[in-house]
């Protein structure tokens, strides 16, 4: 056989030929646009005429950024500089970015302290949104409402830490009273013997104003983007542990507590978060006796929490519905009485179905902290609307401004929804 | 949020403190400032500059009333409130006054339970319309877009006006007045309405005033002035005589130049020294001491000065005297006699 072959075939290869590249057209950046942007001749036109607008946009918008006028006092002078080009006025972001981050009013030489504030709050939520952390800096973040507070509104450190002293021997109380006679004496043990801490500390911290004392700052002083971190920061953080008493009290046996619950989210729901803020502006004023003024913050951050943690509720509900009536048998038949199962076999499984619910309604949340722009607060949108849009100097600009301040949200938002999706992965331990 | 709040919340402690109630004047002087309500925003009359200090016409107001009572004309806490809020603002005690480009009228002096305390500026609702539309009179405004601020009383004269005419028009209701610009300058209505004194501020600023007329109807009266509750006239007498001080001031020639020298010593001038506090009592009879005219007229001038520095002509917003010159100028600005 061999020799006849060899005798035929004029050539035989005895080396294997060197790999060859692939075709142009198979690899790289050619290959890429030929699969995505032009596999078929819908495509090729869909990606044309995307192209196409892509570049008008461009072309119309670059020069409105690229003529931008920076260092100007007010918008005439601008005006006068871009001599009728198309052009951004910046300047009004440079002359009146401290208003539009801290408010009109916060003091110049105090901004360090909500800055520090913020500051710290990216590092005391770490160990609450990342897990691999150590659990030890939990305490920093149990620590950090009480520290944020007195950085950001002033005042004596003893107020704040009174308030902590009352939370800490209120809960001891729980935990005492609970092992004894049931969870309900213990939330009723825990409500006085806070009551009683904060009011004897109200009295010492009456008493020492001046101790360890920041300048004081007041609540109308609060104001642009920095109020609205602060309303979502607070907002939805309490609303959270309030949504799943809320949707754990819907899903009661007990007929009050559910009713109570039920009516709750039904009116909270039913109301539109602007009339709720109306009533905390205007209402509630009439409610109390004159002289007893209800800081404006604290009633919209009661109503606002209230009408997230609603919504909140019926998420985490319908998380707990998902749940396969087995995991509710399951903790029962291991003998876990009804905390114990909640903490430890539904609200993890219910929680990690919720969690893109949650973070919708927080990301709307954040969003509809610019409401309290009606009841003219001097949030970032108020101030825009308000005092920077109606001055002398900058009437008629408007696209620099909001624009800047869709910024300003975008990041965070992008950022919070970023996070969710990061921790859905996490908590992932199906095989899908 | 001071102490007092958390202990209110707490243990709701508040309410036996009740009965505050009427002496407007204790409360301020107990609390140090005077809580002053102010627009969120109008150029001129009032808005915080770049350091978030509060200046202009009605600003100026809450400072002299300040100076008057407390002596200091820094020592107010301004409560911008909108439209919407002001009133209640008022009535529920938030603030103590109010200086807001708010118009005197019957039902809000007589219904809503307020006393106008004066007239600080005499305004009237005008219209503007781009040059284009080809418009002379607000007659011809049949079937035109409107351009119009809620819950003010413009909103309803222009349906008055519109009405009485026999013409038809199409609102476009908006909230605040940068808004109304924006929309007005990139033509979603054809016409915008609104104070005179405002379309002049506004104006200004426009990218191309003069392809804009304001049109030579006046439709309304629009008696601007601060206000106070109803029920408590000691407080009331305070804003509405320091008002009326700043407006004598000018009409006697007194300014913040030459205030101090005046206030020495009495002069020739009997209503200038009575005005001043070198002669007579009226600012026991007021309940403050006898300076307090003058520290009100030195905060920011006489009338005068606090129109020419705010919003007259040399400013940004031009505004001419008109008819808020001084009576002896053929103006309607005018205060009964200090005697």
């Amino acid at each position: 056989m061999s020799d006849t072959h060899a005798q035929t075939v004029a050539f035989v290869r005895e080396t294997q030929i060197p790999p060859a590249p692939p075709p142009a057209t198979e690899t790289g950046v050619i290959k890429w646009v030929r699969e995505n942007l032009f596999s078929s001749w819908v495509n090729s036109i869909l990606t044309i005429l995307s192209i196409y607008f892509i570049v008008r946009g461009v072309i119309a918008v670059y020069p409105w950024f690229a003529n931008g006028v920076w260092g100007t006092s007010d918008l005439a002078t601008c005006r006068q500089i871009l001599d009728g080009a198309t052009g951004a006025c910046f300047s009004v972001l440079q002359d009146r970015w401290r208003q539009m981050i801290f408010g009109i009013a916060y003091p110049d030489d105090q901004y360090w302290r909500p800055l520090l504030a913020f500051a710290l709050l990216l590092v005391c939520v770490a160990p609450v949104l990342f897990s691999k952390l150590p659990r030890k800096l939990l305490i920093l973040s149990a620590l950090y409402p009480f520290l944020a507070y007195w950085l950001i509104w002033g005042g004596t450190i003893m107020i704040p830490i009174m308030v902590m002293v009352g939370f800490v021997a209120g809960y001891y109380a729980f935990t005492w009273a609970e092992r004894a006679s049931g969870f309900a004496a213990g939330l009723a043990s825990f409500v006085v013997t806070a009551s009683v801490v904060w009011f004897i500390g109200g009295l010492i911290s009456g008493a020492m104003p001046g101790f360890i004392a920041l300048q004081e700052v007041p609540s109308r002083d609060m104001g642009g983007f920095m109020l609205n971190m602060i309303l979502g920061t607070i907002c939805v953080s309490l609303s959270l542990p309030l949504g799943i008493v809320l949707a754990l009290g819907r899903q009661s046996s007990m007929p009050i507590i559910k009713g109570i619950c039920v009516v709750f989210i039904e009116f909270i729901r039913g109301v539109p978060l602007i009339t709720l803020l109306f009533v905390a502006n205007v209402v509630l004023a009439y409610f109390f006796p004159p002289g007893t003024n209800l800081d404006l913050i604290l009633r919209v951050i009661i109503m606002i929490t209230m009408f997230s943690a609603a919504y909140i509720a019926e998420v985490i509900r319908g998380g707990l519905a998902a749940l396969p009536k087995g995991q509710y048998e399951a903790g029962d038949s291991l003998g876990l009485n009804y905390s114990q199962s909640m903490r430890l076999i539904i609200l993890p499984q219910a929680l990690k179905i919720s969690i893109p619910g949650i973070v919708n309604v927080a990301v709307g949340l954040f969003k509809d902290t610019t409401l309290v722009s009606v009841i003219s607060m001097f949030d970032l949108v108020g101030v825009l609307r308000g005092p920077i849009l109606s001055s002398t100097a900058w009437t008629g600009i408007y696209w620099e401004a909001f624009g800047f301040a869709a910024l300003l949200f975008f990041v965070v938002c992008y950022g919070i929804s970023q996070y969710s999706q990061w921790l859905e992965r996490q908590l992932r331990t199906d095989h899908r | 949020m001071k102490k007092s709040v958390i202990l209110g919340a707490l243990t709701v402690a508040g309410l036996a403190a009740g009965a505050a109630g009427a002496a407007t004047l204790d409360d301020v002087k107990a609390r140090g400032t005077l809580n002053c309500g102010v627009t969120t925003g109008v150029p001129g009359f009032a808005e915080p500059d770049a350091n978030g200090v509060w200046q202009g016409f009605d600003v100026a107001v809450c400072r002299a009333v300040a100076a008057a009572v407390l002596g200091d004309g820094n020592a107010v806490e301004f409560v911008p409130t909108t439209g919407k809020t002001r009133f209640t603002a008022l009535a529920s005690g938030e603030i103590d006054m109010l200086a807001r480009n708010t118009t005197w009228t019957f039902s809000r002096d007589v219904d809503l339970k307020f006393e106008f305390t004066g007239v600080n500026y005499y305004d009237g609702q005008g219209f503007m319309v781009p040059k284009d539309l080809g418009v002379t009179s607000a007659k011809e405004l049949d079937g035109a877009t409107v351009c119009i601020q809620t819950g003010t009383t413009t909103e309803l004269n222009l349906a008055d006006f519109f009405r009485s005419n026999g013409i038809s028009y199409e609102p476009v209701p908006i909230e605040t007045g940068s808004e109304a610009v924006q929309l007005f300058t990139a033509g979603s209505c054809d016409v915008y309405t609104t104070d005179r004194s405002a379309l002049a501020a506004q104006r200004a600023n426009f990218a191309n005033p003069d392809d804009y007329v304001v049109l030579p109807e006046v439709v309304s009266k629009e008696p601007l002035g601060p206000l106070v509750r109803h029920g408590d006239h000691e407080w009331g007498d305070i804003v509405r005589w320091t008002l009326n001080a700043l407006i004598t001031a000018e009409e006697l020639g007194v300014t913040s130049d030459n205030i101090s020298e005046m206030s020495m010593e009495a002069g020739n001038n009997p209503e200038i020294n009575r005005l001043l506090g070198t002669e007579g009592t009226l600012g026991e009879m007021l309940g403050l001491d006898a300076e307090w005219a003058k520290r009100a007229i030195m905060v920011g001038g006489n009338y005068g000065e606090v129109f020419a520095n705010n919003i007259g002509e040399s400013t940004n917003i031009g505004l001419a005297r008109g008819l808020n010159a001084q009576w002896t100028d053929g103006g309607l600005i005018y205060s009964p006699p200090f005697r």
